[in-house]
This record gives C-alpha cells, sequence and structure tokens, in this order.
C-alpha cells in the first residue's frame, strides 16, 4: 500500500511539474497564433514565435516586448504560447515550417529533444534563432544564434558593485566582510552560473567572504526561512547575496523581524530588477540589483534581419542588460514595463 | 469475544501479560512502549545536533517585546504544516489520503492576496477577515469535491485528491493571472509573523486548531467513529456508523485547514506566488502524520504525534540551513534522517536491534516477525 502510494505520488510529481501552468495563460493553447498569412512574398519579413508560456511576470513582460518590437520593426509576428509542453512547442515550430515563415524563434521549454524538429527547419532552409534559454544540441549549426542573459556576467556584476563598495559594506566595522548567500533552485543553471560569476570576481578581495549558502528555491518564502536561520546561527552578517529578488525580498522580512535594518545594518544585492525588487531597491531595503531583462525584442528583430539579410551573426549574443543602484531605480521605476 | 467476556479474571490477565513482560523490564521499557516516546527522542537528538554544531542554539531572548530565537522561529514556521497535518491526520485515519492540501493552500493564498489587492482599503482589518473568510469557503467547497469523490462516487482517495492537486494549482494561477501578486496589509501580515504574548501568532493559530480538534474528536464519540470508519467502513456502516457523512467531512475538514495553512504562508512572506506556494506541503503533512504514529492503513491516529511530527520537520528544514549542509546533500540529508526515524518507530526494527545487541536475553521478540 506504501509502496503503491509511493510510486503514484513520485508519478503526480512529475505530472504536477510539468503541468503547474496549465491555465495560466488567457491566451489560446499550443499551435495557435496570431497574425495573417504566411511568407513575405511582399519583402515584409514573417516571424514565428514560439514562447514557453506565461508562468511569471517576467515571462509576460518578455512576450509583451517582442509582440511590441515586432510591431515596431515592421515584421510580421505569429505568437505561439507552449504552456510549458515541449510537445505543444515543436507543434508550433512544424506550423511555421509548413507556412514557410521567413524566421523562426523560440525560448526552448528545455534543453533536450529539439534535433528533429530543428532538422525540419534547416532543411526547409528557415534559420532559427534562440532566446532567454539554450538548447542541449551537438550540432551547432542547427540554429544561427542563441539570444540571451549571460548568468555569469550577473553574477561577476554583483560580486563588482561589492568589491567596489567593500568599504562601506563592511557594517559592523570589524575588518571583513561576512557575506551570505541565498541560492537559486540547485542544478538549475541562473544559480550555478550566479554563483560562480559572483565567486570569481569577490576572491580578488581576501576581505571578503561568503560564510554560509544555501538554496532558497528562487522563491521569497524560500529566502525568508533560509535567512531566518542564517541570522540565528550566524554572528555579524554584513552582505546577504540573493540569486533573485524574491529571496532577497524574503530576506528583508527575516532581517526586519530580527530588529534589523535591511539595506543598513544587513546590505542586500540582488539580481533580476522585478517590480517588486525595484521598489524594495528604491525604499532603500536593497542596496543593488543586477538587471536580468526580458526586453529582448529589439534585438531579436534586429538579428532576425541580419540573419535574413545574410549578414554574419555571432553564435552567441548577449541581453542589452544593466545594474541599478537606489537612486538609479527611484528614477526608472516609473517607467518599467515589468 | 464471547470467550473474554464470561472469565472475567481472564480477561486482565491476557491484557496484563505483556504489561507484566514490560514491568520486568523496568519503568525505563514501560516508558519506551509509549507510542510518543520515538518521535520526541528523533526531536531531542535533532535538538542536540543543532547544539552541538551550534552551543547557542536554544538561546532566546526578547527582542522589540517578543521572543526570539530558533525555537521561536522553529515553532513559527512549523504552523502551516501542522495546520495541514492535523487535517491529514483525520482523512489517513479513515484510511484515506489527501494529495490536494498543497493546490487547496495555493488557492487560499491565491484568494485571499487578489481579494485584498482588488479591494478599494486594501490596508483595513476588515478587508483581511471578508477577504480569508472568503479564501477559506472556497476551501470547504474544495473539500466537499474531495469528499464528494471519495465518499458518494466511491473513487479511491489518492486518485480522487490528485484531481484537485493538478488541476487546484492550475486554478490558483488563473486567479492570480500567473503572477506573484504583493499585498501591504498589516492585519494579514500579523497572521503569519504577529506576535500574540510574545508567541508567534501563527503557532499559536495552529495550536488552537490542533486543541480543538483533540476536543472535539477525543471528548466525544466522533475520534472512535472516525477510527472505526478507518478500519472497516462497511462493518461500522452496518453498526449504525454514517460512514459517508464521515469520511465526507474529514475531506472538507483538510481542505479548511489547508486554507488556513495556505493563508499563514501567504501572509508570511505578503505575498502569493502560486506556482511555489504550499509546493510538496502534502508530502511534509503524510510524513509528519507518520512520524508521529498514525498508521497509513487507518484506524487509529493520534494528534499529539502529529504535533510532534510537525515541529520535527520544521526542526529538521532550519537544520539544514544551520549546520551548513550543502545543497546539493539537502535532500540526501532529509531523506537519512526520515529513514532513521522510521526504523527508530517500527517495532520490528527495533526488535531486530534489540535481539542483535543482546542474543541471550531475548531470544523472542517481534525480530523475526
Amino acid at each position: 500500500m506504501v509502496k503503491k502510494n509511493l510510486a503514484a505520488i513520485s508519478a503526480v510529481a512529475l505530472t504536477a511539474l510539468t503541468l503547474t501552468a496549465c491555465g495560466s495563460s488567457s491566451e489560446a493553447g499550443g499551435g495557435n497564433e496570431t497574425g495573417g498569412k504566411g511568407a513575405g512574398s511582399d519583402g515584409k519579413i514573417t516571424m514565428g514565435f514560439a514562447q514557453v508560456g506565461a508562468e511569471s511576470g517576467w515571462r509576460t513582460a518578455n512576450s509583451t516586448n517582442i509582440q511590441e518590437s515586432a510591431a515596431d520593426a515592421g515584421i510580421e509576428l505569429k505568437f505561439s504560447d507552449a504552456q510549458q509542453k515541449q510537445e505543444n512547442q515543436i507543434k508550433a515550430i512544424r506550423s511555421y515550417i509548413q507556412q514557410k515563415v521567413d524566421v523562426i524563434a523560440f525560448s526552448p521549454v528545455v534543453e533536450t529533444g529539439w534535433d528533429g524538429v530543428l532538422q525540419e527547419a534547416k532543411r526547409a532552409g528557415i534559420p532559427v534563432i534562440l532566446t532567454d534559454r539554450a538548447v542541449d544540441s551537438e550540432d551547432t549549426s542547427l540554429y544561427k544564434t542563441f539570444l540571451g542573459s549571460d548568468f555569469v556576467e550577473e553574477g561577476k556584476k554583483a560580486g563588482q558593485w561589492l568589491v567596489d563598495n567593500a568599504a562601506d559594506a563592511d557594517v559592523d566595522g570589524d575588518g571583513d566582510i561576512n557575506v551570505v548567500e541565498l541560492q537559486g533552485t540547485t542544478g538549475a543553471a541562473p544559480a550555478i552560473d550566479r554563483k560562480e560569476g559572483f565567486e570569481e570576481v569577490i576572491s580578488s578581495n581576501p576581505e571578503i567572504a561568503i560564510s554560509q549558502s544555501q538554496t532558497g528555491d528562487f522563491t521569497r518564502d524560500g529566502g525568508k526561512q533560509v535567512m531566518e536561520a542564517f541570522l540565528q546561527s550566524e554572528d555579524g552578517i554584513d552582505v546577504v547575496f540573493a540569486h533573485n529578488d524574491d529571496m532577497g525580498l524574503g530576506a528583508i522580512e527575516a532581517i526586519e523581524a530580527a530588529g534589523l535594518e535591511p539595506g543598513k545594518d544587513v546590505k542586500i544585492i540582488t539580481i533580476d530588477a522585478v517590480k517588486d525588487g525595484m521598489t524594495a531597491l528604491s525604499e532603500g531595503k536593497i542596496n543593488f540589483i543586477v538587471e536580468c531583462s526580458p526586453l529582448l525584442g529589439p534585438q531579436l528583430m534586429d538579428l532576425a534581419k541580419k540573419v535574413l539579410d545574410g549578414e554574419e551573426v555571432p553564435a552567441r549574443v548577449v541581453t542589452e542588460e544593466t545594474t541599478f543602484t537606489q537612486e538609479q531605480a527611484a528614477e526608472v521605476l516609473p517607467t518599467r514595463a515589468y | 469475544m464471547a470467550d473474554t467476556l464470561k472469565p472475567p479474571t481472564e480477561v486482565p490477565q491476557t491484557s496484563d501479560d505483556p504489561t507484566q513482560l514490560v514491568v520486568r523490564r523496568g519503568p525505563l521499557a514501560a516508558a519506551l512502549s509509549h507510542q510518543l516516546v520515538w518521535p520526541v527522542v528523533a526531536l531531542v537528538v535533532l535538538l542536540a545536533v543543532n547544539v552541538a554544531a551550534d552551543p547557542g542554539f536554544l538561546a532566546i531572548r526578547i527582542q522589540d517585546g517578543h521572543l526570539f530565537g530558533n525555537l521561536v522561529d522553529i515553532l513559527r514556521n512549523s504552523a502551516p504544516v501542522l495546520v495541514v497535518a492535523i487535517g491529514m491526520t483525520l482523512v489517513i485515519a479513515t484510511r484515506g489520503i489527501d494529495l490536494s492540501v498543497g493546490a487547496v493552500a495555493a488557492i487560499a493564498g491565491a484568494i485571499a492576496c487578489t481579494t485584498l489587492v482588488d479591494s478599494a482599503s486594501q490596508g483595513a482589518a476588515a478587508t483581511a477577515i471578508i477577504a480569508c473568510t472568503y479564501a477559506l469557503a472556497v476551501c470547504v467547497l474544495l473539500g466537499l469535491w474531495n469528499g464528494f469523490l471519495v465518499s458518494v462516487v466511491g473513487i479511491q482517495p489518492i486518485i480522487a485528491t490528485l484531481v484537485l492537486m493538478v488541476a487546484g494549482r492550475g486554478l490558483a494561477m488563473l486567479v492570480t493571472d500567473g503572477q506573484i501578486t504583493t499585498v501591504n496589509n498589516d492585519f494579514f501580515s500579523g497572521m503569519a509573523s504577529g506576535f500574540v504574548l510574545t508567541l508567534p501568532i501563527a503557532f499559536v493559530l495552529a495550536v488552537g486548531v490542533y486543541a480543538l480538534t483533540a476536543l472535539i474528536t477525543r471528548r466525544t464519540a466522533l475520534g472512535m467513529l472516525i477510527e472505526a470508519v478507518g478500519i472497516n467502513p462497511e462493518a461500522s456502516r452496518l453498526a449504525g456508523v454514517r460512514s459517508r457523512t464521515i469520511i465526507w467531512t474529514v475531506y472538507v475538514f483538510a481542505g479548511l485547514c489547508a486554507g488556513v495553512a495556505g493563508l499563514v504562508i501567504a501572509a508570511n512572506t505578503n505575498s502569493v506566488n502560486a506556482n511555489s506556494l504550499g509546493l510538496w506541503i502534502e508530502l511534509d503533512a503524510i510524513l509528519a502524520v507518520v512520524i508521529g504514529g498514525t498508521s497509513l492503513a487507518g484506524g487509529r491516529f493520534s494528534l499529539t504525534g502529529t504535533l510532534v511530527g510537525a515541529i520535527f520537520i520544521a526542526t529538521l528544514a532550519r537544520t539544514i540551513a544551520s549546520i551548513g549542509i550543502p545543497p546539493e546533500a539537502n535532500y540526501l540529508f532529509k531523506a537519512i534522517v526520515v529513514v532513521v526515524v522510521c526504523l527508530l518507530q517500527s517495532p520490528q526494527a527495533r526488535g531486530a536491534l534489540r535481539a542483535h545487541l543482546a542474543p541471550a536475553r531475548s531470544p523472542k521478540g517481534g525480530a523475526r516477525a
């Protein structure tokens, strides 16, 4: 009985992982597109874009931005929402191939299993651009370029700010800077890469050391619980480095509950720059945010035009991203798209 | 049955027999035979590990007029699992299981937060009360649905509640539009982060649910009826117990408990993330119930055991962050601890261990079972 239950529970767990987002999107299901007729014999470029889904504010901003920049660039966009399912995305890409679009762009739901459909696109002579997430394939000729954030670089930017502001960051004035790290989901690319980039840069300053590092699963609740434990077990925490805004926001609550003032008694560095994070930054509760921007539409449209004009494009294009201090956050907050 | 009633002298003898055996082994062994001993021992050992790693682990001080320390955090963080596990205990006692509690918690959080955000006066206490009532009412409906599938339609509990486990999270995403909804309401926030008489409100709330449930099930016949249904629903029905109503009621209660937990979790971070709120809490709750000594086969339950189990799970979570287990090894560490606790609780495993340690002294025992 127990064994049966366990088997069922694990089956459920797997299903739930792939199904969590069903119903999240107000748009129609896989392979359902907006936009007009096929390839641009009239000289107008047609792009097929297969989006992951609408699982977060980040993703929604990403979709809106791509739709808007396509309109701005005069590119006809066929947009589909895969609701986090690979088969929906493959279906959508196949339908783009049949409709003979000029270029296909997509954010792969998972890393593997794309060779077949990408071969079909290649045979049909349609160039493919990956956005935001990479695919794991031996054959790099299957796609023209990968446009997305460089997570290692984000970690480095966060570390660089700490190195540059080391004098202020030593809150308790004991000569060394005690950093605690709230990692993302164990094994996730952003978590691994951000940690790597951050550690690489702070190693240049012997005063800075990470004393505790634990996963907060990229969630507020996780960040809060781990930070509560750190505050109890670790004396003289100067800096919190959180792999995303949400865990940083959780840490703020834990710090406040401990009677300390976030941003002053404990400095906080996060990555993402979503709205709630930016609000906290402008209120002085976070000290520095490295942007992980979803607004890659303009770059994508630019790349698509270059590819179709036969120009060489680099195999890896990094999203244009910036960083925000508290002053900058207050300035840009009213006009942020997400 | 008839034999045990007729010769009254024999009844105490047969029931005394194992007790006498225990008495011969001394009062310590008698204490060890109590059902709650092993979960409590596990909890104490876990706390001892923490104290060994950090001698100040148990320290509690007053901070801003309330208690502050690891133990206080543990009690506060155990509240959601405790409330869910209390509902789960009764469901499991009827030989059922409710996998949908995590999704129901997410729905409760989602409804409360979106109601707050959409309200004209977001910060008002009255708004928070209305939002919470609204969310809990929906949870009762969801519990009714689960109970209907199990008790009226007769679907196996694990499948019946699976429906809502998968669909529920989608519903929660629909309510929040897939976004993380942040709220700003002191009353709502206080449910998780506030303190009353220097104690965390969340824990007081959870203990309140525990006490009320214990009172209703153990001071009335309800607890016994639930156990009777768990042992044999058909036989208890023939004996005049309304099995269907009782099974239906425990699922509604589990839904309500999940809703309360969802509100506490959402209030803890003043936000709801339909993707992650209450994720896997059903498994933590089942674990708390099992650690507490309630059998998954139904027919008997221990609410106090569940209380200890929930605190144990919160302590385990704190231990991982506190003694610095590497994130990659989190699940392995958890798994090992859980396996050890389950072995401790198994009379067979304990018997085998005893037989191994002192083969001459107890040749009988349950080792060979």
